[in-house]
């Protein structure tokens, strides 16, 4: 697969190291949420055959975290965005 | 006499003769030769067995579909097994043997199989092999093990070098045939990038093998002009010996190129195959077609073979392959072997016509209606035996016969991403379906144009597309004049005719009458018919049967062909092998290795390394009349306790943490606490997963107000950095942190024992005395004039520091160290004593960091601060997290001090049965303490915090017979409990 990376361009996804899916930057605040709500965030996921969103590392690279959003079924990618960005547009600060 | 066959023409260099041998046996071929079409023209026509019933076989095909003709080439380390010798370009000196015989090629014994073919059905093995469940590994296995397989492996080294690379075109053209040419001539001339790929070692693809003209010239002389004219384009890149594997996501294409498989040896600095990586923009697949056979009783003989290279061999490679021939053809292209070969004065007995109407010949005796029924001769084709169309049968006598049952387009690549191809009522075969991989698509006969203006026309207009999808402008050009023959095919799959066996697949024997099994068994889907049969599951993948097999399935079920389906392929579209995969990365170049500041040093003096991750560290480093390693440990232990040990600590992973915000995200990815960390001082850290797991530990040191040194240890050093990318970039992105790791850029040197602040004070330019260098201290400072780090902190149990000067200064270092150490008798002690020594202190290291293991089961469960939001401390609460009777983290020793313990075994009450319901926990890191003179071990025991002074056993139930040792459970620290060395 080749990521269309922002900063550095089509990059072989051999560079890259995958996490998974990209509702994990939704951490909840661990001094409010409970157990409960870590739990769900942690493990529950959706596995759809479709669009998805994920988090992938540029290791052999710059370093950027990326959300990649890719068609399961055709490994189209639809969109790669830097997770920083992304993470602030959700609201993320310190 | 040699090369008996060969007639006049063709494209082989008769100037120059090679000899070669096939079993022992010397014959001549030429340049230009395939071991096959050498073989055929000196009138050998028996090349293989089968796989199951050791059948005689020669050659079915000329190309690279061959199913029959597998060989062993060469001998020695570069033996290969399983060669086609339809595609093997001869060589002079080239050894081949034949395989899968014994003890000959005309005699082999496991023939016997053949006779046995009433219990060798499809699904015999399912069948057979049932019971009893006892018998399936011991007994049935290895009896099956050893009757199967074709070829052997030679188990010695390959001495050749295998390559991958990379390249990059804006259209890759998979093969060269006419199709292939003009798209590639069509881009080429826009000025696109162009990779044009074709399998074989002369690009022309059928024109070679055709007397076919293309614009007023013999096809093959057209199919040299344009490759001449291809290869002065600079923006074309002409890789013949080339096959393409494989489609893979976003244009990318497995490509193997065969560099010096046609040499006896590679040249020098020259790999022997490569593995391109070929980055395309857009793909045109034009890997033309596959003639299928007639499936009919004893088709199989060797002699027998496909009609297309019945003729490619004369036309090609000058050889007749028999003297007397006929052809069995069900479609118009059939008759052209026998009108071929018959200019090529060959004598062409008859022409077995399946179709009632159709051209008919003249001057050959060309039968409608007809079919052949039954062939003889089993080490050799001697004669057919036919059925008229009035129903009269008729012994033929012959030496070859060519077999046309139409074509099939090579769709393979273009199901690679599971299109599936649809049924072309008009030429009877499959073309490539929709949703192929995006950027390829097919051209010529592979898209289902069987002519050669069919070629050519969509050659050219896939390459104009295709560019044009690019925004490059291609210029439609003239096309030369060619033949644009209609298609004239009558369905005829099996010519039934008595009782005996019809093959579809020879290489994997199945044959009609296993498919009619299949059937009556209901594994009719066509998935089913391949698993249950076999079929197309052998080494050419069906090429040549798959198509035959199921269209006879549709046939005994009822159905039409489209309803019946087809299955697909994958990767590779031909065999690949293994060294050609793994390319470099063998041997010690498997992965890379690194080596530490001190490596050189160590290796001056004899130590002995250990792979550690990527590292080769010093594991023990003898001394002279040590014969035992643990001679060599137990004295570097007891050194360093005395007086002073050295030991290099490079590998662990180092991070510089920097920013206003350092602290907090330190307090964020740590489970304790250390923004309150005072600035020249170090803490242990122990770092959480989310799940609540440990996931690394280390000293962390603050160098000043916003910036901190990480110590990882050495196995999580990329894992721990690039957890910590994302909790900046990803969890906290509005932190103000840096990081970069400087694993590398440290030399680092644990120097421990009652005199290191002595030999330390040797160097250190710096006052490192108790007061001004306290226990957990840490700062700059400079060793001879060389800027450095000290940290005042200890894994042994010692007084100990741990020194860092860049790199580049670690070998002169660690000698001056030593040197430096000589009036106090340091020893340089490698992983085993540093592992004796932080066993015998209870430090948690790998076995201990499990990843299933939390710092409530270590016994640093209060390390979890509740006052912070840090990773893995919400999680870290759960319910069977927090059992206070789970594991927990003790020290094991032997009641009798000779008792051995052995990591791994697991702990059992006194007189508990050694089942899983009384398992207690087990041993985690064994050592051999020299300080209490008897092994000593770390283990997790459930409630093991309330069960110190049990005595309990270690039992191991790997040994045979099971071993076990009465243990006394104690606390971890072994040594100097109270910590009062650490502190001296």
């Amino acid at each position: 697969m080749i990521f269309n990376h922002p900063i550095l361009g089509p990059r072989d996804a051999q560079e890259f190291v995958y996490l998974g899916d990209a509702s994990l930057m939704r951490r909840p605040d661990g001094m409010t949420a409970g157990i409960e709500a870590f739990h769900d965030w942690l493990y529950n996921r959706d596995n759809p055959a479709g669009e998805h969103r994920e988090l992938w590392y540029h290791e052999q690279g710059d370093r950027s975290w990326l959300v990649v959003t890719r068609n399961t079924v055709t490994h189209e990618v639809i969109r790669v965005e830097l997770a920083r960005d992304v993470a602030k547009a959700m609201g993320r600060t310190k | 006499m040699t090369q008996s066959n060969r007639i006049a023409g063709g494209q082989i260099d008769r100037s120059r003769t090679f000899r070669f041998t096939f079993d022992g046996r010397t014959y001549e071929g030429h340049p230009g030769d395939t071991l096959a079409s050498a073989l055929l023209a000196n009138g050998v026509r028996l090349m293989g067995r089968s796989f199951k019933y050791h059948r005689p076989r020669g050659p079915l095909s000329a190309g690279s579909e061959e199913p029959n003709a597998l060989v062993q080439l060469r001998s020695g380390p570069r033996q290969e097994p399983n060669t086609r010798a339809t595609v093997a370009e001869l060589f002079d000196g080239l050894e081949a043997t034949s395989q899968n015989a014994w003890p000959s090629l005309k005699f082999d014994a496991m023939a016997i199989n053949d006779r046995l073919n009433t219990f060798f059905t499809a699904g015999f093995y399912y069948k057979t092999f049932m019971w009893p469940a006892s018998f399936w590994e011991k007994v049935y296995e290895p009896i099956i093990r050893r009757a199967a397989g074709l070829g052997a492996l030679t188990r010695e080294e390959d001495p050749d070098e295998y390559d991958k690379g990379f390249l990059h075109c804006d259209l890759l053209v998979i093969g060269a045939g006419p199709a292939g040419l003009t798209a590639a001539l069509t881009a080429g001339r826009a000025g696109a990038r162009v990779i044009l790929a074709d399998e074989d070692f002369r690009m022309g693809g059928r024109l070679n093998a055709e007397t076919l003209e293309v614009g007023g010239k013999a096809g093959a002389d057209w199919a040299a002009g344009i490759v001449a004219e291809l290869s002065a384009m600079p923006n074309v890149r002409l890789m013949p010996r080339t096959t393409v594997i494989g489609a893979f996501d976003h244009g990318i294409y497995g490509v193997v190129e065969r560099v010096s498989d046609h040499l006896a040896v590679p040249p020098k600095g020259k790999p022997r195959q490569t593995l391109w990586r070929v980055y395309s923009r857009r793909a045109i697949l034009a890997g033309g077609a596959t003639e299928r056979p007639i499936a009919f009783e004893n088709n199989d003989r060797p002699g027998i073979m496909l009609a297309g290279a019945l003729r490619a061999y004369a036309n090609r490679w000058s050889v007749a392959v028999g003297d007397r021939v006929a052809v069995f053809t069900n479609n118009e292209d059939g008759l052209r072997s026998a009108t071929d070969l018959q200019a090529k004065g060959v004598d062409v007995v008859a022409v077995i016509d399946a179709r009632p109407g159709g051209s008919v010949l003249p001057g050959i005796r060309h039968l409608k209606g007809a079919e052949v029924i039954d062939a003889q001769g089993r080490l050799g084709l001697t004669s057919i035996t036919i059925r008229q169309a009035n129903g009269r049968t008729e012994t033929i006598r012959v030496t070859a016969l060519g077999v046309s049952g139409g074509w099939n387009p090579n769709v393979n690549i273009t199901s690679h991403h599971r299109s599936r191809p649809v049924w072309d009522e008009a030429i009877q075969s499959f073309i490539p379906g929709p949703d192929a991989p995006h950027g390829l698509t097919a051209a010529g006969a592979a898209a289902g144009a069987l002519s050669t203006h069919g070629a050519l026309a969509t050659g050219q207009a896939q390459a104009i597309a295709a560019l044009a999808d690019l925004g490059i402008t291609a210029k439609a050009a003239a096309l030369p004049n060619a033949e644009d023959a209609p298609i004239s095919i009558t369905p005829k799959w099996y010519a039934a005719g008595g009782k005996g066996r019809a093959w579809i697949d020879p290489q994997n024997d199945v044959t009609v009458k296993d498919v009619k099994l299949a059937q009556k068994e209901n594994f009719t889907s066509v998935e089913h018919l391949k698993r249950y049969t076999t079929l197309g599951m052998a080494t050419d993948q069906g090429k040549t049967g798959n198509v035959l097999g199921l269209a006879i399935m549709a046939g005994l079920t009822g159905r039409t062909i489209p309803e019946t389906g087809t299955t697909i392929y994958r990767p590779p579209y031909t065999p690949v092998a293994m060294g050609t995969l793994a390319g470099r990365s063998r041997g010690k170049e498997f992965k890379p290795f690194r080596l530490t500041p001190s490596h050189k040093w160590a290796e001056e003096q004899g130590a002995v390394f250990v792979e550690v991750g990527m590292w080769l560290r010093t594991q023990w480093l003898p001394k002279p009349g040590e014969t035992h390693w643990r001679q060599s440990v137990d004295r570097e232990v007891l050194a360093t306790r005395k007086s002073v040990g050295i030991c290099d600590v490079t590998t662990l992973g180092k991070i510089d943490i920097q920013g206003t915000d350092a602290g907090a995200f330190l307090d964020k990815v740590y489970c304790n606490t250390f923004s309150t960390l005072a600035v020249g001082k170090c803490r242990y850290g122990l770092m959480l997963r989310e799940d609540g797991m440990v996931f690394d530990d280390g000293t962390t040191a603050r160098m000043g107000e916003h910036e901190y040194v990480m110590t990882t240890t050495t196995a999580n050093a990329v894992t721990v950095f690039r957890h910590l990318e994302y909790c900046r970039q990803v969890l906290w992105p509005e932190m103000d942190v840096q990081l970069i790791s400087t694993t590398e850029a440290w030399a680092q040197f644990s120097v421990a024992g009652p005199n290191a602040r002595k030999l330390l004070e040797k160097l250190v330019d710096q006052d490192i005395s108790d007061a001004a260098f306290p226990y957990m201290g840490a700062g700059s400072i400079t060793v001879r004039g060389i800027r450095g780090r000290l940290f005042r902190i200890s894994f042994s149990g010692e007084l100990a520091y741990e020194i860092a000067v860049p790199t580049r200064y670690g070998d002169a270092l660690i000698r001056a160290l030593v040197e430096a150490g000589k009036e106090f008798d340091a020893v340089v002690y490698g992983t085993e004593a540093l592992g004796v020594m932080r066993v015998e202190k209870g430090h948690v290291a790998g076995n201990e960091l499990n990843g299933q293991s939390t710092a409530l089961n270590m016994g640093l469960g209060k390390m979890v601060s509740k006052k912070k939001d840090a990773i893995g401390m919400v999680l870290s609460q759960r319910e069977g997290m927090t059992d206070p009777n789970g594991y927990r983290l003790v020290g094991v020793k032997p009641v009798n001090p000779e008792g051995r313990l052995t990591a791994g075994s697991h702990f059992l009450e006194i007189g508990a049965a050694p089942v899983i319901e009384n398992d207690g926990g087990w041993l985690t890191s064994k050592v051999y303490s020299p300080h209490l003179g008897c092994d000593i071990a770390l283990g997790y025991l459930k409630a093991g915090d309330q069960k110190m002074g049990r005595r309990m056993r270690a039992v191991n139930l790997l040994a045979k017979p099971p071993t076990e040792t009465e243990v006394e459970i104690v606390s971890p620290h072994f040594f100097d409990p109270e910590g009062e060395r650490l502190r001296g």
